[in-house]
């Protein structure tokens, strides 16, 4: 051999160097797929991210693939796992967890969080986030983009009815009388303006999981293999949604469009209205008055649901991938990178560390409707998640629909969910 | 050429498109029936037979009833109409009226505009409040809002009204194409014997326009059961699968809830529909028309 | 018509032009959103200002360049396919005896109703089985053996007169050459009605290709387009009808500048 001691002695040095920031030394390549669901900017903040961790660690090669929506990316995930080709690690749902067990796709972080350090990081995520993550007492989630629903009002509207425009409604009582308040007639009787607005079209389960939640009750157990629709307290809730726009006649009748929601919004035709925390920056860019976020208001209790994706590691990989995988993980939810991806999408950053950056200092005094997200997580419980997961929400959101349009009673509805949902998790009991 | 020849000619030129019709239409076709007796194979469980059970699945789900029954409306609502229209589109562009191009272009263009962009634009035409629908409607009589797409009772008659727009000028082009090759001395001897309009367009022009209706109508069938582009973006097929339709059913079992096996059956139902359909069309029309 | 009355006549514009205008509202509308900010999508002032910021702003937010790429390609692959594999099994069945030919165009037939759109669910495992998810080739191989392309130049050339054959053959020209030489020149009406057929169809097609892509690389501009609008934040009408706009205005202009020729190409194909 004619290396000579000294360069000999420097390529040690520089593998123990790169052993000890990244723990492994070899060269490996990731495939790492995610979804955007907030528009195309925040598909050029991940590749940013993935770029920085890539220029930092020369030894992991990460091919970063925007696989298009959530549904997209669970479905390229799937047919890449049964062609015996799948990532070494991706953004999916929280909720698609179960499946992917079912599919048999998943390991847990927690073979690989060795370390001490390594599982601090673990246990250092709001645990409402974590409810989506866990399951079995094993972790096969992390936190990434999360979000969670809020209440955005119209300040001007609300000085107009004679309400104090700094005061949202805290209660289920006080919505539905400052609703009252809100809705604006004009000569014939029609309504102009509607008091609150909670969407319903699409997936309406998210939105009601927040009445649901302030009611007291878990639509789901922690196995994902039992739910609970048929509770009274879930009765109940749903009884309160279809009574707005019913016997109160604060929300406009019928289901409810998501999308075009925050239009309405902007247009004045609702003084409130229910919607993620992504649409943060949406609102305050093109809102024409004053607006307040606040909590969503309570009843037996705070309330909401938990939304968004997180990062699994697949099966298939070999061990120095997966440990690259785990690491690029570690790294891009640490307390700046994670700022970073904060303050770019408005999805809530899932640490506490991270909200105590500078940076995030910085955004959260400029904007400080940010904070009530975070403030909110508190009492924010797991996103409805169960086996067959897309299924049992199709049965949940076909009754709650079925009531809010009047075609059956919310009892009746959620009794006919119950017994379809029971039907087909039984197997999995 | 001898005959033994001109047989081997004929099967090589057959060939590679036989190849690709079996194994993207009549294969897929054969495999559906077969998979229905399977069940659906799961990371942790292999696909076993099992009979029938797919059938009594389909038996006892009430949401495939409802979709069943929403596409016979569906086909119902949308294929005499879009016919209907097409026919007097093609009558009026056919005559010499007043900017003719202009509305040939207008009657045209939403064939070439993909119905998921234009989805969108419906989606605000029907939005409450705000949308175009409801402006006008409150600006000319002073109406409440209507909620047209998040009312069970009026949702797939708006997606069928999307639908329509869509097909209307497409088929159009076929009828304009049919009139024009109608000789105007057929015409001109019939209006010589004193015929009105109406009778020249029942007894002359309506019985040679009868191939394309046949053609067209094919296509409005084909359609009534392929096009579920619009339901992505008008309703997701709610409330409560209101205007949800078979195609999109399928689409939701198979590729959002995984369950191939269970979308395999309802595929079956929909070959069926399909076959019965075709039988149907072609008693119903006369036995002239058909093409050979 | 010369009895037409001119009631009769001004019934019969005016009910054209305004099936018209409610047949063009959709594009107009999108015009008018794609051309103006965000805040006159709903109000329809006169005088609101235009602005081209939507159009940069879809064009940024999204790979449109790349979509665009994807779906020329695919309509090219399609269609070329579907000419070469229609033309030879169209001139089997038009000129040709042989066992099976029955039988054999009866299958074709049946592709008329039972179309590879339905079977998207057994598509989409024979894709995984060749392992070819998420490309072009998956997204056109169903559609290229048309039995639509089929039926038509089937239809087109058993009209070609026996004399040209036959003055052909005794030439010495081979049965590709006879092909070639006589019974496609002749068919070239029927190939540019079934191509702007195929074109705008496929172009459009959203439900398979929906299914079978999941990236940048394959995704058409239709896929392309409902990923980019379908977000968790509101819908922007003003900046999705300008990616829509973008989008369809190859069609659209084509079809502005060939109409007349696209009618009569219908016609002297005989599809009626």
């Amino acid at each position: 051999m004619f290396i000579s001691p000294i360069k000999r002695t420097l390529g040690a040095a520089a593998i123990a160097m790169c052993a000890s920031t990244a723990a492994f030394a070899e060269d490996v390549e990731l495939q790492f797929y995610f979804p955007v669901a907030v528009g195309g900017a925040a598909a050029d903040t991940i590749q940013a991210l993935t770029d920085e961790y890539v220029a930092n660690n020369p030894s992991v090669k990460i091919d970063a693939v925007y696989a298009g929506s959530y549904q997209d990316t669970v479905a390229k995930v799937l047919t890449a796992a049964r062609g015996g080709d799948a990532p070494q690690l991706s953004v999916i749902l929280s909720v698609d967890m179960f499946t992917l067990l079912d599919e048999d796709l998943i390991l847990p972080f927690d073979d690989f969080a060795t370390t001490a350090e390594d599982k601090e990081w673990l246990n250092g995520f709001y645990p409402s986030f974590m409810e989506n993550s866990r399951t079995g007492g094993k972790t096969y989630g992390i936190p990434f983009q999360r979000s969670t629903p809020v209440l955005y009002w119209n300040k001007e509207a609300f000085k107009e009815a004679g309400l104090d425009p700094n005061t949202p409604p805290a209660t289920w009582e006080e919505m539905v009388s400052m609703g009252k308040k809100l809705v604006k007639k004009n000569a014939s009787g029609e309504v102009e303006r509607w008091g609150v607005r909670i969407p319903s079209s699409g997936f309406p389960y998210w939105l009601f999981q927040g009445l649901s939640t302030q009611n007291d009750v878990i639509l789901a157990n922690n196995d994902g293999n039992k739910t609970n629709f048929d509770d009274p307290k879930v009765v109940e809730a749903l009884q309160y949604l279809v009574d707005l726009s019913g016997k109160y006649g604060v929300m406009a009748p019928g289901i409810i469009e998501w999308g075009s929601t925050p239009k309405a919004f902007f247009e004045g035709q609702t003084a409130m209205m229910w919607t993620t925390t992504g649409n943060l920056t949406n609102v305050r860019k093109n809102a024409p008055f004053d607006f307040g976020v606040g909590m969503l208001p309570a009843n037996k209790r705070r309330g909401a649901p938990t939304g968004g994706g997180n990062f699994y590691m697949f099966k298939g990989s070999t061990d120095a991938e997966l440990k690259a995988a785990f690491d690029f993980i570690k790294w891009i939810t640490g307390p700046e990178q994670s700022a970073k991806w904060t303050i770019a999408t408005g999805y809530v950053a899932p640490r506490p560390a991270t909200w105590e950056t500078d940076a995030m200092k910085a955004y959260t005094a400029d904007f400080p409707p940010a904070l009530v997200a975070r403030d909110q997580l508190e009492y924010a419980v797991a996103e409805l998640s169960t086996y067959e997961n897309q299924r049992i929400t199709r049965i949940f959101n076909d009754a709650l629909e079925a009531a809010i349009t009047g075609k059956k009673t919310p009892e009746e509805a959620l009794k006919e969910a119950q017994q379809k949902a029971d039907a087909i998790l039984k197997a999995y009991r | 050429m001898t005959r033994r020849i001109e047989w081997v000619h004929a099967w090589l030129l057959l060939l590679p498109a036989m190849v690709f019709l079996f194994t993207f239409t009549h294969l897929p076709a054969v495999r559906t029936i077969i998979d229905s007796f399977f069940s659906t194979a799961r990371g942790r469980r292999k696909s076993v037979f099992v009979g029938l059970e797919n059938y009594q699945q389909l038996i006892d789900d009430p949401t495939f009833w409802k979709v069943l029954a929403n596409n016979l409306w569906f086909a119902l609502g949308t294929i005499p109409t879009s016919i209907a229209i097409a026919l007097v589109m093609a009558l009026w562009v056919n005559e010499k009226l007043a900017g003719r191009s202009f509305i040939r272009m207008a009657y045209f263009t939403p064939t070439v505009l993909p119905l998921i962009a234009v989805a969108n634009i419906w989606l605000f035409f029907y939005t409450p409040g705000f949308g175009l629908f409801d402006q006008i409607a409150t600006g000319l009589f002073d109406t409440g809002q209507h909620n047209f797409l998040g009312n069970p009772d009026t949702a797939l008659a708006a997606v069928m009204v999307v639908t329509v727009w869509k097909e209307a000028g497409f088929f159009m082009i076929f009828y304009l194409a049919a009139l024009q090759t109608i000789p105007p001395s057929l015409l001109e001897a019939a209006r010589v014997e004193g015929a009105g309009r109406w009778t020249i367009f029942w007894r002359v022009v309506f019985p040679l326009l009868m191939p394309t209706t046949l053609f067209v109508s094919v296509n409005a069938v084909i359609n009534s059961f392929r096009l579920v582009d619009h339901l992505f973006i008008l309703t997701g097929g709610g409330p409560n699968n209101a205007s949800s339709l078979l195609l999109f059913y399928i689409y939701e079992t198979a590729f959002r809830f995984w369950d191939t096996a269970y979308a395999a059956t309802l595929t079956v139902v929909l070959l069926v529909m399909l076959s019965l359909l075709a039988i149907g069309q072609f008693f119903l029309f006369d036995r002239k028309v058909h093409y050979k | 018509m010369i009895h037409a009355s001119a009631i009769d006549r001004f019934l019969n514009t005016f009910g054209s032009w305004a099936l018209a205008l409610l047949w063009g509202l959709p594009l107009a509308f999108a015009i008018w959103t794609a051309i103006h900010p965000a805040e006159f999508e709903a109000n329809f002032e006169l005088l609101a200002p235009l602005t081209t910021v939507n159009f940069v702003k879809a064009w940024e937010a999204a790979p449109f360049a790349r979509y665009f790429l994807n779906t020329f390609i695919l309509v090219t692959l399609i269609l070329a396919c579907q000419f070469f594999l229609g033309t030879l099994a169209a001139f089997a069945f038009a000129r040709f005896q042989f066992p099976g030919r029955g039988i054999l165009f009866g299958l074709v037939l049946l592709q008329l109703l039972v179309m590879p759109d339905i079977l998207i669910v057994e598509n989409y495992q024979t894709m995984r089985f060749f392992n070819l998810v998420d490309t072009i080739p998956a997204i056109a191989l169903p559609y290229i053996a048309s039995g639509f392309g089929i039926f038509l130049l089937r239809q087109t050339f058993m009209t070609v007169p026996k004399e040209l054959d036959e003055a052909a053959r005794l030439e010495g020209a081979s049965t590709l050459g006879l092909l070639w030489r006589v019974y496609v020149p002749l068919a070239k009406p029927t190939y540019l009605a079934y191509g702007l057929v195929s074109v705008s169809h496929h172009w459009n097609n959203f439900l398979w290709p929906l299914i079978i892509t999941n990236s940048v690389e394959t995704r058409p501009v239709t896929v392309g387009l409902s990923v980019f609008a379908s977000t968790d934040s509101g819908t922007e009408w003003s900046v999705i009808n300008a990616a829509t706009l973008m989008t369809s205005a190859p069609l659209l202009i084509g079809f502005l500048l060939f109409q007349r020729q696209f009618v009569q190409s219908f016609m002297r194909a005989g599809i009626k």
